[in-house]
């Protein structure tokens, strides 16, 4: 019953988040949604990312939200129109989670040969070393590129005001 | 069956990988483009996840989901850094107002 609420939240959240017009709500709405997908992995026995998908996803990216949405400020609430319409995108996500569905929730039985018993810190630098390596250079290539977007913006509101 | 946390993990996984795709279909402010693509990006890290503790592999779906949520994470402050440089030049955040192949 615990689980079938946080499912529930966790979705009410997400379409708050997407649906709402003010894009500071927005970005709280989706703080709750994210603090409940990592509860949900808690419950599904993934602690470590829990706690990093808690800090990381429903702190850093919310802060960050927060920070862009402060300097670009809003658009007028309405002035923007859907590029598709509303009822053609409702029946395209609902086709899409049909078929997912559809060829999903079948098949969810778990495995109780395989068992793991390594602990997730051994998994993650010897066994996927590689995966380390790739998120130190996605994280190097971040910086870059937002280093370097906001240091061109300065330079051309310097050479606006001379 | 019904009520068990695979099965409810799941139906949360396909919620929310469609509110995500509604997210993207029907809106046009940027800054809610990358709130969309973020509900996206949960339901794939609970679908990883479901999928390692289905598997008996919850360590190796641990780390593949560490893994996205770095590259996640690292697409959405780029993505944000391009919208407030957008609203710098074009003082818009509109995504139809940007396209300048149209006329």
């Amino acid at each position: 019953m615990f689980d079938l609420l946080i499912v529930a939240a966790m979705l009410w959240c997400a379409f708050q988040a997407v649906r709402g017009t003010r894009l500071l709500v927005a970005a709280l709405w989706l703080a709750g949604a994210s603090a409940l997908t990592a509860l949900l992995m808690f419950r599904l026995g993934a602690p470590e990312v829990a706690v990093i998908e808690l800090s990381v996803g429903a702190g850093l990216v919310t802060v960050l939200f927060v920070f862009a949405i402060n300097i670009a400020g809003e658009e007028p609430p309405g002035k923007l129109r859907s590029l598709v319409p509303a009822p053609v995108a409702v029946v395209v996500a609902l086709c899409a989670v049909g078929l997912g569905a559809f060829m999903a929730l079948p098949n969810l039985r778990s495995v109780s040969g395989i068992i793991q018993p390594e602990r997730f810190a051994k998994v993650l630098w010897e066994d996927r070393s590689l995966d380390v390596l790739l998120q130190v250079v996605l994280l190097i290539g971040g910086v870059l590129t937002v280093l370097g977007l906001l240091v061109e913006g300065r330079a051309q509101a310097r050479k606006e005001l001379q | 069956m019904w009520l068990s946390l695979p099965f409810l993990s799941a139906v949360g996984v396909l919620g929310l990988l469609g509110i995500g795709l509604l997210g993207l279909l029907v809106t046009r402010n940027l800054i809610k483009v990358v709130v969309g693509l973020q509900v996206l990006v949960k339901g794939a890290l609970l679908a990883l996840v479901l999928a390692g503790r289905l598997s008996g592999q919850v360590q190796t779906g641990q780390a593949i989901t560490l893994t996205v949520i770095v590259a996640d994470t690292i697409v959405s402050v780029v993505a944000l850094a391009l919208a407030v440089q957008v609203r710098r030049q074009f003082g818009t955040l509109d995504l139809r107002a940007l396209s300048t192949l149209r006329r």
